[in-house]
């Protein structure tokens, strides 16, 4: 039991393989994710990222390798997915807001069918979140009201509201018009700077200097280099992570 | 918060618009209202179509759309009532010109041929009563057909999820099994003409009951059924993959994710089409008299019997549905002008 008791995730030798083996979307993935760090996950399109992410909460499921979350494996029988999930919130590329779902109830559905809290107790969280994200005023909107931006951090507050211990983030400002870019990250560096444990999948290399307290660099379904963002950034190893940080630099 | 502070002010142009497609439905409404007073209708619909025509801004409104359909359903049945109280409103002493008029009228073959149909022996009950049968019978059906076609959907787009989610085991072979059931009356009853299914029902499978009624809901409603699974489907199937991966990655379970998130997106896109299966299964219960069921059709066909005149019996019943009809289908493209507008 030489496991680190800051570590909540446990990614050993994950593979997750398509059409019978033809596509090793993830090819043997081992890492440890602690609490309170921040992951940037990098790496060109097709290399594993959003397959590794999604893994973690199940969306996924992993052909082989293990997964543990606070000591046991998800994916043993026994294990409530749900249950587990509900401890992973997830943000992804395109918000995914409930778009017949005022904001409010977007934000207040889970907790209240999940956690069973009351409706009172619901919205009083999911209207100070909104106000930490500066969108109290739009609580009674409907998402397609809403810009890009604004989805997003709803989308972000909206998985806060469940009270996670790990964020997941897949590219989530990937879909947003260049303007609205800022005020999603700022968000995201709040909620490191708030001690939030968290896993970005990100082209934004400005972010992951900024607040990142690890970066791996993925290619072809595997971990090619893995090290503090000062490191990968000013002192990158491998040829293809040299290839990679000219292109988006 | 700023809550209040910039909302917009209601510009004066709105405002205005929004009272001319208020007055236009009143006047609308008006003209169905005094259609038994004879051109007094004509007038108001009259007033509602001036409106309709002056103010484009106004058409777009969903009031002035509603007001303009009614006013023409108001010069219609002022028409209508104006005829019927020209020739047989009793009057102490009628001018000489509308004495003439009506003893003509009465004399006509037209008229003969109407009273002989409709008239001699209350045959219109035929009719009116038919017509019962037929909205009884399509009711039911139709929430027959909805109940099984949700079930049906929901095992088959469930089953279509969850294969790959699934450990082996009783459950997922329980669900392949019902999957399979589907299929299977998916192709029986799509295979096969609604005309048989009825009859086999009625004949074969209730051959002790005299229920007809019962019988045609059963037969149409499970007709019904296979159609709205296949819409209900396609409607589970066009929301974005997205909504489902966002319900499950909050924590909720596959069942709560459809029931709180996949089912009542789906529900709203596919809801015109599930208002065109009611007016498809309207015309489809007029097959109902080969088991005898005497419904609007099947009345038709009895006054038809009765006085061996196919023209006046016939063409009524044709009428009474394209109006049916047309009277539906215009609430459906409300509907749907509703929906499209809620989404922006
Ligand atoms: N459902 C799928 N079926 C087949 N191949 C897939 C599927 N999903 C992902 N892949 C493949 O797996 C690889 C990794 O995909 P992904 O994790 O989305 O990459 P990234 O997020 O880094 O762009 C890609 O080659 C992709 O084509
Ligand atoms: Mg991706």
């Amino acid at each position: 039991m030489s496991a680190d008791n800051n570590v909540i995730i446990s990614v050993k030798d994950l593979k997750k393989y398509y059409n019978d083996g033809e596509v090793k979307a993830l090819d043997g993935v081992t890492t440890d994710i602690k609490k309170g760090e921040v992951v940037v996950v990098i790496g060109p399109s097709g290399s594993g990222k959003s397959t590794f992410l999604r893994s973690l909460n199940l969306l996924e499921r992993p052909t082989g390798g293990t997964i543990t979350f606070e000591g046991s494996d998800i994916m043993a029988p026994s294990t409530d997915i749900n249950k587990l999930r509900q401890k992973m919130g997830m943000v992804f590329q395109h918000f995914n807001l409930f778009p017949h779902l005022t904001i409010l109830r977007n934000m207040t559905i889970a907790p209240m069918k999940l956690n069973g809290l009351s409706k009172e107790d619901a919205e009083k969280k999911a209207l100070s979140l909104l106000e930490r994200v500066g969108l109290a005023d739009r609580a009674k909107a409907y998402p397609s009201q809403l810009s890009g931006g604004q989805k997003q951090r709803i989308a972000i507050v909206r998985a806060l509201a469940m009270d996670p211990e790990v964020m997941l983030f897949d590219e989530p400002t990937s879909a947003l018009d260049p303007e609205m870019v800022g005020e999603v990250l700022d968000v995201m560096k709040n909620l490191a700077k708030a001690g939030m444990t968290m896993v970005c999948v990100t082209h934004e290399m400005g972010f992951a200097r900024e607040v990142g307290t690890r970066v791996i660099f993925m290619d072809c379904g595997r971990i090619i280099e893995e090290n503090t963002p000062e490191q990968i950034f000013t002192n990158p190893q491998n040829e293809r992570l040299k290839s990679f940080l000219q292109k988006v630099l | 918060m700023s809550d209040q502070s910039n909302l917009p002010v209601q510009e004066p142009a709105l405002v205005n618009k929004a009272k001319k497609a208020n007055l236009i439905l009143v006047f609308g409404i008006l003209s169905v209202l005094f259609s038994i007073i004879p051109l007094a209708g004509i007038v108001f619909a009259i007033l509602a179509f001036c409106l309709f025509a002056k103010n484009r801004s106004a058409r777009t409104l969903m009031k002035a759309e509603v007001g303009k359909t009614l006013a023409i359903i108001g010069i219609f049945v002022n028409i209508i009532a104006s005829a019927i109280e020209l020739l047989f409103y009793p009057l102490n002493n009628p001018p000489s010109w509308l004495s003439v008029l009506r003893s003509d009228f009465l004399a006509s073959s037209f008229w003969i041929d109407f009273e002989n149909n409709f008239i001699s022996e209350k045959r219109y009950l035929y009719i009116f009563k038919g017509l019962g049968v037929t909205f009884e019978v399509t009711f039911f059906a139709v929430l027959l057909g909805i109940a099984l076609g949700v079930i049906v959907a929901l095992v088959r787009s469930s089953y279509d999820t969850l294969k790959e989610e699934m450990r082996g085991g009783f459950g997922k072979g329980l669900l392949w099994f019902f999957n399979k059931l589907c299929g299977v009356y998916l192709t029986v009853i799509r295979g096969t003409p609604v005309v048989v299914q009825l009859m086999i029902i009625y004949f074969v499978i209730f051959a002790s009951s005299n229920n007809k009624i019962l019988v045609a809901v059963l037969a149409f409603g499970i007709n019904s059924g296979a159609y709205v699974a296949e819409i209900i489907r396609g409607g589970i199937m066009s929301i974005d993959r997205g909504q489902f991966e966002a319900g499950r990655s909050l924590g909720f379970g596959y069942v709560r994710t459809m029931a709180f998130i996949i089912i009542p997106q789906a529900f709203k896109t596919v809801l015109p089409a599930l208002a065109n299966e009611f007016i498809v299964l309207i015309k489809e219960t007029s097959v109902s008299g080969y088991v005898g069921l005497q419904e609007l059709t099947k009345g038709g066909d009895i006054i038809r019997s009765r006085t061996y005149s196919a023209f006046m019996p016939l063409i009524a019943v044709a009428i009474i549905y394209l109006v049916i009809v047309m009277f539906f289908s215009w609430l459906v493209s409300l509907l749907e002008r509703r929906l499209k507008n809620s989404e922006r």
